[in-house]
């Protein structure tokens, strides 16, 4: 079987009665969400003393909701799965649920939150689970709608697990192309199963993204050790330019020659040879 | 589903335009208690439509004496707040639909959740 959840099914399959039921029973599933959910909100670098109205895109049972009501917001939930949803409902969690498909847009009034968290979702959004699924479209379409439903100056911090690079790629540029300015928070990205992936959006303004967090020693180890590259590094001056006269610089002056149509001689084993005296 | 989240909500079905304020037809309310914070609903009161909110009120028969207008000096009237906070936060519709104003498209509510999912031919 496929080990990501997103590969085994769409999620308002894939979240079935027996799924949602861990995520009431199991502690170390609820331990990790509510951490996640907690830094989350940290991101959100909210006023202090002020009760805020959040919305927690795939809020599934709540947990994350937990966390917020314990703060002191209102928050209003949206997800996929009805049996989710159910588990919600019946743990009385504070704040209102709604079902429905991120991928479909976010159906509320323009500058209506004044933030956006969203655990674990965001990936379910690059996969295509129906033949008129589009990823890239669907991903654009929640951010477009996130951005108008936000209220200006405010932000979204979505905690994901991308299956690859590129499937950051999509997203940001997705994010991008919305209006939202911000970028990846990595924390703890020395480890592999504790670093955690965080998009914080902003919402009309540009602030000042926050760092990672990660043990303090990874900082000092980086200082003292030499790190190691794949590439052989040749001399460089500080513009990033070779140093005259070297081989590096030769073969660049050659290969500009060239591209002007002059005429040059073939690169070969010689080529930038120092001609040392023979006897 | 609150009355708040009524009045934010806004129907999203392809094409809207104006998919605000949703109808709202209830078979079942319940009353909660919800803890009172003053500062919240004054800091809410600027970003409600105050009529569909008063109309909603009205259609669930927990109108609790609303102004049909807004009161100018809202912030330090906690008498009128604590009206606002009860019709917000603690009344909800249980069971019943809510309505697009445009396209007539109707969301059910179950066990207070509305399902706001979409067909494919409306996305």
């Amino acid at each position: 079987m496929a080990k990501r959840p997103e590969q085994r099914g769409p999620p308002e399959l894939f979240y079935n009665e027996d799924e949602a039921r861990k995520y009431t029973q199991n502690s170390r599933m609820i331990e990790i969400q509510s951490q996640m959910s907690e830094r989350a909100v940290e991101l959100l670098c909210l006023p202090e003393d002020q009760a805020c109205y959040l919305l927690d895109v795939g809020c599934g049972s709540g947990l994350s909701g937990d966390y917020i009501s314990e703060q002191g917001h209102h928050w209003v939930g949206i997800d996929i799965s009805p049996a989710m949803l159910d588990v919600a409902v019946d743990r009385e969690v504070e704040g209102d649920v709604l079902l429905g498909d991120m991928g479909q847009g976010i159906p509320f009034r323009p500058g209506t939150f004044d933030g956006c968290i969203s655990i674990s979702a965001l990936q379910w959004l690059c996969n295509a689970d129906k033949k008129t699924h589009s990823p890239p479209r669907r991903l654009y379409c929640f951010f477009s709608s996130l951005y108008s439903v936000l209220s200006r100056g405010s932000r979204a911090v979505l905690q994901l697990y991308p299956e690859n690079s590129e499937q950051l790629e999509l997203i940001t540029a997705q994010a991008m192309k919305a209006g939202f300015t911000g970028g990846m928070v990595v924390d703890y990205p020395n480890s592999t199963k504790a670093k955690k992936f965080f998009l914080c959006l902003f919402a009309g303004t540009s602030g000042v993204l926050p760092k990672g967090l990660g043990p303090e020693c990874s900082e000092r180890q980086d200082a003292s050790h030499a790190t190691f590259t794949n590439q052989r590094s040749r001399f460089r001056n500080a513009k990033g330019k070779s140093v005259k006269k070297s081989k590096d610089w030769i073969l660049e002056k050659k290969e500009r020659r060239r591209r002007q149509g002059k005429e040059v001689r073939a690169d070969t084993k010689f080529s930038g040879r120092k001609r040392r005296p023979h006897f | 589903m609150k009355l708040l989240t009524h009045n934010m909500l806004s129907s999203h079905v392809r094409g809207v335009r104006q998919g605000f304020p949703l109808g709202l037809k209830a078979t079942e309310v319940k009353v909660n208690t919800v803890d009172f914070n003053q500062e919240f609903v004054a800091r809410m009161i600027p970003k409600l439509e105050w009529t569909a909110l008063v109309e909603a009120a009205d259609n669930l028969g927990h109108l609790s004496d609303l102004p049909r207008e807004l009161v100018a000096d809202y912030e330090s009237n906690e008498d009128f707040l604590r009206k606002v906070h009860h019709v917000l936060l603690e009344v909800e519709v249980i069971e019943g639909t809510l309505k697009c104003p445009e396209s007539g498209r109707e969301f059910p509510i179950t066990k207070g959740i509305p399902n706001m999912l979409l067909n494919e031919d409306e996305s």
